[in-house]
């Protein structure tokens, strides 16, 4: 069996999903050792694990994108571990790309399916697929939403071995603090029906018509990254990876595509409809129902019967 | 300061994306390209750290058909000099060699801060920031939405999930990469782009080809649709009528 080293994630005293999703897989392929930095306490939930590694140090309390990359890569210098899978998340992107450099070993990144010998990401915006031969030692970038996370929640007394931590004299970055999003806005989370706009939308100017829809819907507007990177609307409208997780009754996409980020927060929700014109969008693999319209003349359509 | 701006092009994802004979890359003959639309956003973030602080920046890219152009527009909006490594990288070069030429060429160039996309929708095999900060042994924070000016250091703004934001603290040289600049990237007439280009010298540096770390494409395939979408057509009357239709059904309206 080969050694497999899962990087634990955790955010404000919890495990994060995507570590559970990892160990999970992990299980099937190897003997699973999780590495859990600054906060050993959370050894406890990681049963699906044979081993944890612990490293703490008050460097260490808060995620620090220097220190931790420091950390992990002295935890698989020391170790045997034949793979590391790091999520390919906020804090996973700032370890992969440099652990894989700084061991001089292959990284496969935005991995959605494993197998022993194989790894396949998910690229393009989700439109292509691409497998890449992993033998040897390696580090796999894994994309939250691809495994089940029930399967690495098990109870279990994995050994713990606390390893100190490397010297972070030379580190230069300091964690200061986390800023929470502004309150004030539509709770997107808590709303029944989302009306959601992308990168289709085109203008600013478009977006009071689709307030104007989801109005008459009786919800509320939300929207992929993009939007939010150009303005359009608030971060407290974005679903996604780096936006909110949301599960409506209904989630109506106007102009998204379908990128992986965005389905992982919103796949769970009970009805999708999908609206694009490019009828390979990847939103219609997700979609219940989907339409190829243009939205400019299915908006008015919809709301005329509304 | 200097700002280094890495920048690629990738394929347009608008356009069909086909896989060519060899089964393991895609069809690049009618591929349309545009820049990495992170890499925009890292450009911008650049030029309004340089607009507040002062400094340089510099593009930089590797060879490839049309990219003089996209020079000519990271001149347009305010770069003060833009480099090409050449060498025959290829359309579908690895993140690792990419990486490891860039942080070769803005080495001999000189930096303090190298801001560049987060991600690109190709890097396989990782994204360049963390590859470019490892060669070139700086700290390395990704998924920013905010590079300012405290002092001597810099404050970083990075993105976690849910719109929650960490504030962290840094000495220069540090590489950055960058989710979203503080503001929408400019944009720029074309004519001003033709301007830039006849104003602007491409300084070029001879790239070095190292692709260890590697790893190899065994097959690329389009995913399956899975369960996949009920399909309503392409009439928006059509289409809406059956929507009202689903949603009455569903009790939702």
């Amino acid at each position: 069996m080969s050694s497999i080293y899962v990087i634990v994630e955790h955010f404000k005293g919890s495990v994060e999903d995507i570590t559970f999703e990892m160990l999970g897989k992990a299980k099937e392929l190897g003997d699973v050792t999780a590495v859990l930095i600054g906060n050993k306490a959370l050894a406890s939930d990681l049963g699906a694990a044979a081993k944890v590694i612990t490293v703490d140090a008050p460097e260490l309390s808060e995620f620090n994108p220097e220190a931790y990359l420091k950390t992990v890569n002295e935890v698989v210098s020391n170790g045997d571990a034949d793979m590391v899978m790091v999520g390919n998340t906020s804090m996973g992107m700032d370890i992969a790309a440099g652990l894989s450099v700084a061991q001089n070993i292959p990284l496969v990144a935005y991995a959605s399916q494993m197998q022993a010998d194989s790894v396949t990401s998910q690229l393009y915006g989700g439109k292509v697929n691409v497998e890449s031969a992993v033998s040897g030692k390696c580090v796999v970038s894994v994309l939250p939403g691809s495994f089940p996370a029930d399967a690495g929640r098990a109870d279990g007394a994995p050994a713990v071995e606390e390893m100190a931590a490397p010297d972070f004299s030379g580190v230069k970055v300091k964690f200061r603090k986390l800023i929470e999003p502004e309150g004030g806005d539509v709770d997107i989370t808590t709303q029944d029906v989302l009306v959601s706009a992308g990168r289709g939308i085109q203008s600013d100017e478009n977006i009071p018509l689709v307030e104007e829809l989801a109005a008459k819907l009786g919800g509320a507007v939300s929207c992929s990254r993009p939007i939010v990177d150009n303005k359009w609307l608030g971060k407290t409208r974005q679903v996604g990876k780096s936006g909110l997780k949301v599960k409506p009754k209904l989630y109506l996409t106007l102009g998204i595509s379908g990128a992986p980020e965005h389905i992982e927060g919103m796949k769970e929700a009970d009805l999708i409809i999908a609206v694009n014109t490019d009828p390979n969008a990847p939103i219609f693999d997700y979609a219940h129902y989907g339409c190829t319209a243009d939205l400019f003349d299915l908006i008015p359509a919809l709301s005329s019967k509304l | 300061m200097n700002i280094v701006v890495p920048i690629k092009q990738v394929p347009d994802l608008v356009e069909e994306l086909e896989i060519d004979g060899s089964g393991k890359d895609l069809n690049r003959e009618w591929l349309k390209y545009k820049v990495n639309e992170f890499d925009d956003h890292a450009l911008e973030e650049a030029l309004l750290y340089k607009e507040a602080n002062g400094g340089t920046v510099t593009a930089i890219v590797l060879d490839s058909d049309g990219i003089d152009k996209v020079l000519h527009t990271a001149a347009a909006k305010g770069a003060d000099k833009v480099v090409k490594i050449t060498g025959d990288f290829g359309d579908s070069v690895s993140s690792h060699t990419a990486g490891k030429a860039m942080a070769d060429a803005i080495q001999s160039l000189g930096f303090d801060i190298v801001m560049t996309g987060v991600q690109a929708v190709d890097d396989r095999d990782g994204q360049l920031a963390g590859i470019i900060a490892n060669h070139l042994n700086t700290p390395n924070i990704n998924v920013v939405t905010g590079v300012t000016k405290d002092g001597d250091n810099l404050v970083v703004q990075k993105e976690y999930g849910g719109g929650v934001v960490a504030e962290f603290e840094v000495a220069t040289p540090v590489v950055v990469g960058v989710q979203a600049a503080r503001e929408t990237p400019r944009y720029i007439p074309v004519a001003k782009i033709r301007k830039a280009s006849r104003g602007i010298n491409i300084e070029e540096i001879a790239g070095s080809m190292d692709g260890s770390a590697g790893s190899d494409v065994s097959r690329m395939f389009k995913p399956e649709g899975g369960q996949g979408a009920e399909m309503l057509g392409d009439d928006a009357e059509a289409a809406a009528a059956k929507i009202i239709e689903i949603l009455k059904e569903k009790g939702i309206k």
